[in-house]
């Protein structure tokens, strides 16, 4: 009989997150009062980071499934086939609460996280990105969290060496209280070397790799799904401290024992450490685990079995281990200075069994820890429709060119420079798209083959239009795949919203879910892995529903692509997509005249994938360059990142008549692209649009070192380049 | 020619390297930290970048300490030729093998850009393809390479010409703005007084395509790899 030492009052139940219904059902579930270690290992895995239990009926929706779909959701990462016998495995996660209580710590393991799902499944990453929203500029916590931050996402990735290539960075009040950071990982291996955590075998050995533990970061995951209020900073000795180097190692030593065939499964130690690694291993393999936490190795003394099978130390991997292999696995990881530890077995019993110092700790069905999880279809609300915001009802309360000067050295806008320069994005020598593009491209190996790579969403569409907005996400991270010439292939989602026992949020949830798999089905670009966080509130406040998308497409060859910069003088820009000047929610109608309000643009899916299909042929074909997607300010913040990308101006002479020139501007209608070309080609461009339906028009020409805009006064490519990079810079550093 | 790539524990830029000596038509071996002599032949050892022993110390400190770096001292003492390229550059300074030491950047931040280099002199082994005072275009990537070193270590490096690169803008022009980890006098590579140990914080070894981002990194892997094929 299992000994308890400690009561469990209802007191400590609700200290673990657990409700009272949860508590019951579990209780019922093992036909006794639980141990302390029981109730920690249950909370950690019916908490709702790990259980989904919010989610779970919504997320069965998504398409997960295409012909080069290898994994889908549910394993570590995601696993596409690329060709030529190379698999490219990729996920994003969340690390938004830790990030807010210590930026740089909370950042920097969310890195070493998501590095760590990659590969685990036997991938050497290859690349990174990020996805990251800050509160508004004027909250006096906000350039600390922006600093930490980047320093952390930085100091994680440049240690280990892998180029940090795309991200997206934005401000909003919405987050004042609850930053996001979402981190997303890629790596390379081979089709016919992919690990699993699924353990097979009775006795096997169970093997744990890596860093010590630790007493960091225990109940870091249940922190994750808790809201925050004043005092959440109080909550910092729950967040993990990184060590990239022992990543690195440990990244080392694991593909060294991956290509010696000694490893049957392999997990890797993320939220909820021990307890949850072990338990995923054993039931996806129907199979029992015991586990004898005498062998763990410590970093501190003394302690308990609770805290062993809930410390989130990081840098820790668990493996099953064929029998035999242990003297050559071992030697493999003596050599990289890593622990190397046999902590238990497989067994046939279906339990989850913990020993520590001669007693049993905890005796669980293992299947029932995550298959009876209990599982919510919370009540949620249809948000309300927003009016269509006519352009004609929008007044311009200043000059177009003044419009776009102020829009271009605005906090969402400008360039982030000031980050990315923070981050390494040239090691490995493989990155032919550096951040500041529409997507990063990494080429693979030596080629001839790249990953077209992105992260996107805009959370104002989504919270207007839930639907719309979801398919906009997934759109978007499609478009900005095809405009440097990738096939976009697959996506990996990181759903970040407020607490689903709201209804109003968790209608923002379904919304934005149903618009994301109906985008995804149209587009062919199915889901693969992905991460929920919810509870992203502070004292009842919550974030703007951002469900962020990581997109990941291929490039045939990496010699022939696109990038947005204008090259060359005298070629023709072409405006490839509709028009209608739609400002509602756009950019121009928020920063330019104040208002926060109307439907966001629709997405038709249909045309989306005609135009972007068409763009993405001319890339291929070489007769197309540069090519810019459009988005937030529309036409005009498209021209003049070109024109600032390369250094080269344009004169925009043709704007179409029915409505005011500030809408066909800045309106932020979807499935668009500028490209220029040679004025010659541009006539065949033309009308091999015209030819298939394709609206297509030339605005104008490039050349000059100015930008001019129809009527207005030329913008000098200094002027605009000087405002783009002047504001984080200063605002960093307390003069913006 | 027959190269020798240092590999410690956090080591993470040695894939590059090794793709920069083998497109230069070097032979390429690695040699792991706790070796206790270099492979039969070695012309050229390169300490490669990274962050050796996770840097948590002074950058390079653990490092210049290894096992491995009394074969790459004795390497350096027969006159062989030694390339440290960022944390290669930090541990080459902490061994020992060149005076001075590398900083925290002025602004106390990692930065990765490109950025123009001055070549100070092209009559060494690490630089007769560039031409005296060429600008060349490569790229940092440290978050420590401000140099520094006492005034009579200073006097002495320039006055014996043992500076190899300063940060430079386009023309090759020597400016403040170009110094952006404030190192002195501009230096972004000095050599040994043999001219035989090069220590540089930018990595030419990432601009040897025009793919990814141009090719005027070569020169350094190709300068070297000539001097071996002339002499055999």
């Amino acid at each position: 009989m299992i000994r308890n030492d400690v009561a469990i009052t209802p007191e400590l139940v609700k200290e673990h997150g657990l409700k009272p219904d949860e508590y019951e059902r579990f209780v019922n579930l093992i036909g006794r009062e639980p141990t302390i270690t029981e109730l920690g290992i249950v909370s950690a895995m019916w908490n709702e980071h790990c259980s989904y239990k919010s989610s779970r009926i919504h997320l069965r929706g998504l398409p997960t499934k295409a012909p080069w779909v290898i994994q889908g959701p549910g394993e570590n990462a995601g696993v596409i086939d690329i060709g030529d016998g190379l698999a490219c495995i990729f996920k994003m996660e969340s690390h938004n609460h830790p990030s807010f209580i210590e930026p740089c710590q909370g950042a920097a393991t969310g890195v070493g996280g998501i590095l760590r799902d990659v590969f685990t499944m036997g991938a050497r990453p290859i690349a990174a990105l990020n996805f990251l929203r800050f509160g508004e500029p004027d909250h006096p916590k906000t350039p600390h969290l922006v600093s930490g931050v980047v320093a952390g996402i930085g100091g994680y990735g440049n240690s280990f060496g892998v180029p940090t290539v795309g991200g997206s960075v934005g401000f909003d009040k919405r987050y004042n209280g609850n930053i996001l950071v979402n981190a997303m990982a890629v790596g390379l291996a081979r089709t016919d070397e992919i690990w699993y955590a699924k353990a097979t075998g009775v006795g096997n050995p169970i093997v744990y790799l890596g860093s010590k533990t630790g007493r960091d970061g225990i109940h870091g995951a249940t922190m994750a799904s808790a809201e925050f209020d004043d005092a959440s900073d109080e909550k910092r000795p729950t967040v993990q401290v990184g060590d990239p180097f022992a990543e690195k190692l440990l990244l080392e030593a694991c593909l060294e024992l991956m290509k010696s065939g000694a490893v049957i499964a392999i997990q890797d130690m993320g939220a909820a450490g021990l307890t949850s690694s072990a338990v995923e291993m054993g039931a996806k393999g129907n199979l029992g685990i015991e586990l004898d936490l005498d062998k763990v190795p410590c970093r501190e003394e003394g302690m308990t079995a609770y805290e062993m099978m809930l410390s989130e130390s990081q840098e820790r991997m668990l493996m099953v281990l064929k029998p035999g292999m242990e003297q050559e696995a071992q030697a493999i990881f003596h050599k990289w200075g890593l622990d190397f530890a046999v902590i238990g077995k497989t067994t046939d019993t279906l339990r989850f069994v913990i020993k520590h110092q001669g007693e049993v700790k905890a005796d669980l069905p293992i299947k029932e820890l995550g298959d009876e999880a209990p599982l919510y279809d919370r009540p949620w609300v249809e948000c309300p429709k927003q009016p269509v915001v006519a352009p004609e009802s929008v007044k311009a309360p200043m000059s177009e060119a003044e419009a776009l000067l102020k829009l271009v050295g605005s906090p969402d806008q400008c360039s982030k420079r000031w980050v990315w320069e923070q981050y390494d994005h040239l090691i490995l020598g493989n990155t032919v798209q550096t951040p500041g593009g529409d997507a990063a491209i990494v080429r693979v190996e030596d080629g001839p083959k790249g990953l077209a790579l992105t992260t996107d969403v805009t959370p104002r569409y989504c919270e207007a239009d839930p639907f719309e907005g979801g398919k906009q996400a997934v759109a978007e991270a499609w478009r900005n795949i095809t405009a440097v010439g990738g096939l976009p292939l697959a996506i990996t989602d990181n759903l970040n919203f407020a607490s689903p026992e709201r209804p109003e949020s968790m209608g923002q949830f379904v919304g934005c879910l149903k618009g994301i798999g109906e985008a995804c089905k149209a587009l062919d670009f199915p889901v693969v892995s992905g991460n929920v966080s919810l509870y992203n509130e502070t004292n009842g406040q919550g974030i703007l529903p951002t469900p962020a998308i990581g997109g990941v497409g291929l490039v045939d060859d990496v010699t022939v692509n696109a990038s947005l910069a204008f090259r060359r003088e005298g070629e023709a820009i072409i405006l490839i997509g509709a028009t209608q000047g739609w400002l509602g929610q756009s950019i121009y109608l928020r920063d330019i005249c104040g208002r926060e309000e109307g439907a966001p643009p629709p997405v038709d899916l249909l045309q989306e994938k005609r135009n972007g299909d068409f763009v993405r042929q001319l890339i291929r074909s070489g007769q197309v360059t540069t090519v810019h997607d459009l988005s937030d300010g529309g036409i005009a913040l498209g021209l003049a990142e070109m024109a600032m990308a390369g250094g080269v101006g344009a004169e925009i002479t043709a704007y179409p008549e029915g409505f005011p020139l500030h809408a066909f501007l800045f309106g932020e209608d979807q499935a668009r692209y500028l490209i220029a070309v040679d004025e010659d080609v541009a006539a065949d461009i033309l009308y091999e649009a015209g030819a298939i339906g394709i609206p297509a028009v030339t605005l104008g020409l490039t050349g000059g070192d100015a930008l001019i805009l129809p009527g207005q006064q030329a913008i000098s490519v200094k002027q605009l380049k000087a405002a783009h990079e002047a504001w984080l810079p200063n605002y960093m550093t307390g003069k913006a | 020619m027959k190269s020798a790539v240092i590999v410690f524990p956090g080591s993470n830029r040695e894939g590059d390297v090794l793709r920069a000596l083998k497109s230069a038509g070097s032979q390429v071996e690695k040699v792991w930290h706790a070796e206790t002599e270099l492979p039969q032949g070695t012309d050229l050892v390169v300490l490669p970048g990274g962050f050796s022993y996770g840097d948590y110390l002074r950058c390079g400190a653990i490092a210049g300490r290894a096992i491995v770096m009394d074969a790459v001292r004795a390497h350096a003492a027969r006159g062989g030729l030694v390339l440290g390229i960022c944390n290669g550059f930090q541990i080459l300074c902490e061994s020992g093998l060149l005076p001075g030491i590398l900083m925290r950047n002025a602004n106390l931040k990692f930065i990765c850009h490109r950025q123009f280099l001055r070549v100070e002199r092209n009559d060494t082994a690490f630089t007769k393809a560039y031409a005296k005072h060429q600008a060349i275009d490569v790229c940092v990537a440290h978050g420590e390479g401000n140099y520094t070193a006492d005034e009579e270590t200073l006097k002495r490096l320039e006055g014996d010409g043992l500076v190899a690169f300063r940060y430079a803008d386009a023309q090759g022009h020597i400016t403040q703005d170009a110094n952006r980890n404030g190192s002195m006098n501009s230096i972004a590579g000095i050599y040994s007084e043999k001219l035989n140990v090069l220590g540089m914080m930018p990595h030419p070894e990432n601009l040897i395509e025009d793919l990814v981002g141009g090719t005027d990194g070569r020169g350094l892997f190709e300068s070297l790899v000539s001097s071996f094929s002339r002499a055999a």
